[in-house]
């Protein structure tokens, strides 16, 4: 398993360096976001508890980067099934986790370069971070259990769409998702039902802990309920996800 | 390369009352053949007639409702590992990585498959299958003809004994088909036994010891290319006596008055 898993990883990291403009379509997006929120919006709204707006943006932008990131995993996934190499590999004698792990892996590895690269740019942009090391761990922690829990929601279009689009369509609602939370303005000015909903979904949650570990805080309850998001959400993917490759390949 | 060798003397290939259907299609009620080691068997039918299910089934991908089938002795369904050990497949479209050169697509299969020195096997393909002036180059960016012969050779890394080939010169040009006719008669030569799909009789003919004709869901004939010629009704007038060709003998059997082409 661990074997054929590492063979595999080794095959799609190859589609990904070899197409390295994959990783730059995936930043340029959250990039463009950053730099308006901090410098067209980040007037306006820097009443944001007076504190460094960057630092206050990172999170969401680093998630949204991730939303429009596990898209590729998807498409890559689409691919292997649409031409026929996930037909091979199911005819080889190979675990067959290893194949679905392998995609898992290969988006795990350059989301987070992407997100280096995001990172990097905050510094340029005033990012100032009070994290100790345990501090930068969790914030780390939790992005990565994010893109575990999006990547493994990715698979099932992957193996499941009749079209390209149909493929990538479910990472538009995710992308989404950040604007609606406290991600880029505190939540307490929003409309009642929006307010709301932006209380209450898993985003917030992940945003405030990733937020309060960078400002060097412990986030308390913040963290308990996004990790019961993530993993909820990411036992639940990862289960339909092996249920239908199983199906595919009886 | 020689064939991995088997302990069991069964024949390569039985498949046994196999039915398939697909909600209210029908596909298969009721498929029997036998493939012997070392030979070249063709399971000849239309498009649509079933062949590509027939063969998921005896290469794991597809569970059949009823019948068994099993490949060197193995039951594909109560030993799929062992199956997916002795078979290989080449399916009807060319499963190639197109961003992997084509030497990096041979050695991920020959690590997946846990063959010993994956770059020698590989660079042993890639000359036996004419690919090594391209071996360097994504297999995005060869012809078709190129990309089957890769995909065949993908499929005889570790020299299984069993392979499979489904419609293998399906779109391809009179020079690739007859590339691929070579290589098959190469591999047959070698001792690997060898089933493959068909639409087309001349090619059932040029290469196979075995025919067998599905139709309408099951196997309509069954046999060496005389013992077919035999099944057919003698020629009456004729200016010139020919051989009856295997078209001929398709169409008496089926009795059908037209075949697309
Ligand atoms: N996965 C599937 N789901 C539904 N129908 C299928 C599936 N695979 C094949 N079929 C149907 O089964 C029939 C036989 O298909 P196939 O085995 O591919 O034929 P052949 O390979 O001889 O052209 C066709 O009518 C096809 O539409
Ligand atoms: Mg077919």
């Amino acid at each position: 398993m661990f074997h054929d898993t590492t063979a595999l990883t080794g095959r799609l990291m190859k589609q990904i360096t070899r197409s390295p403009d994959t990783i730059i379509t995936v930043a340029i997006t959250p990039l463009a976001l950053f730099l308006l929120f901090r410098y067209v919006f980040g007037g306006a709204i820097a009443g944001s508890g007076g504190a460094n707006y960057t630092n206050y943006l990172l999170p969401g932008i680093l998630l949204i980067t991730v939303a429009s990131g596990v898209a590729y995993t998807a498409l890559r996934l689409y691919n292997d099934r649409t031409k026929g190499i996930n037909a091979r590999l199911a005819t080889m004698p190979i675990a067959r986790s290893a194949v679905l792990w392998s995609h898992v892996l290969t988006s795990l590895v350059s989301n987070l370069v992407t997100a280096v690269i995001i990172v990097a740019a905050a510094f340029a942009m005033g990012l100032h971070p009070h994290a100790s090391v345990g501090g930068w761990l969790g914030f780390v922690g939790v992005l990565v259990l994010f893109t575990l829990t999006l990547t493994w929601l990715a698979v099932i279009p992957g193996l499941t769409a009749s079209s390209m689009e149909g493929a990538s369509a479910f990472s538009y609602p995710l992308i989404f998702l950040p604007f609606l939370s406290s991600a880029f303005v505190p939540t307490d000015t929003m409309p009642g039902p929006v307010r709301w909903f932006a209380q209450h979904q898993p985003i917030t949650s992940v945003v405030e802990s990733m937020r309060l570990f960078l400002d060097g805080r412990a986030p308390g309850d913040d963290l308990w309920v996004a990790l019961a998001w993530l993993v909820g959400l990411g036992a639940l993917a990862y289960a339909l996800a092996v249920r239908i490759d199983r199906r595919a390949h009886a | 390369m020689t064939p991995a060798t088997t302990s069991t003397t069964a024949p390569a290939i039985t498949v046994s009352g196999l039915r398939k259907s697909f909600g209210d299609n029908v596909v298969l009620r009721g498929v029997d053949l036998t493939v012997q080691r070392g030979e070249i068997f063709a399971l000849l039918g239309a498009n649509g007639a079933g062949k590509t299910t027939t063969i998921n089934v005896l290469s794991t991908l597809l569970r059949p409702d009823a019948g068994t089938a099993t490949v060197a002795g193995h039951d594909v369904a109560a030993d799929a590992p062992a199956v997916r050990r002795t078979i290989s497949l080449t399916g009807q479209f060319a499963a190639v990585d197109e961003i992997l050169t084509g030497r990096e697509n041979l050695e991920l299969v020959a690590r997946l498959r846990r063959v010993p020195e994956p770059r020698r096997v590989a660079t042993g393909l890639l000359e036996r299958f004419g690919l090594t002036e391209a071996a360097d180059r994504r297999s995005g960016t060869y012809s078709g003809g190129m990309k089957r012969r890769l995909d065949i050779a993908m499929s005889l890394v570790g020299a299984p004994s069993v392979v499979v080939l489904d419609e293998p010169t399906t779109g391809l040009d009179p020079q690739g088909r007859l590339e691929v006719w070579a290589t098959i008669r190469d591999l047959a030569d070698a001792g690997t036994t060898i089933l493959l799909t068909t639409q087309y009789l001349d090619e059932a003919e040029a290469l196979a010891h075995r025919i067998a004709i599905l139709h309408g869901g099951t196997i309509i004939a069954n046999g060496t290319l005389a013992e077919l010629t035999a099944l057919f009704p003698p020629t009456t007038v004729e200016y010139v006596e020919k051989k009856p060709t295997l078209e001929e003998i398709f169409l008496a059997i089926t009795g059908s008055e037209t075949r697309e082409s």
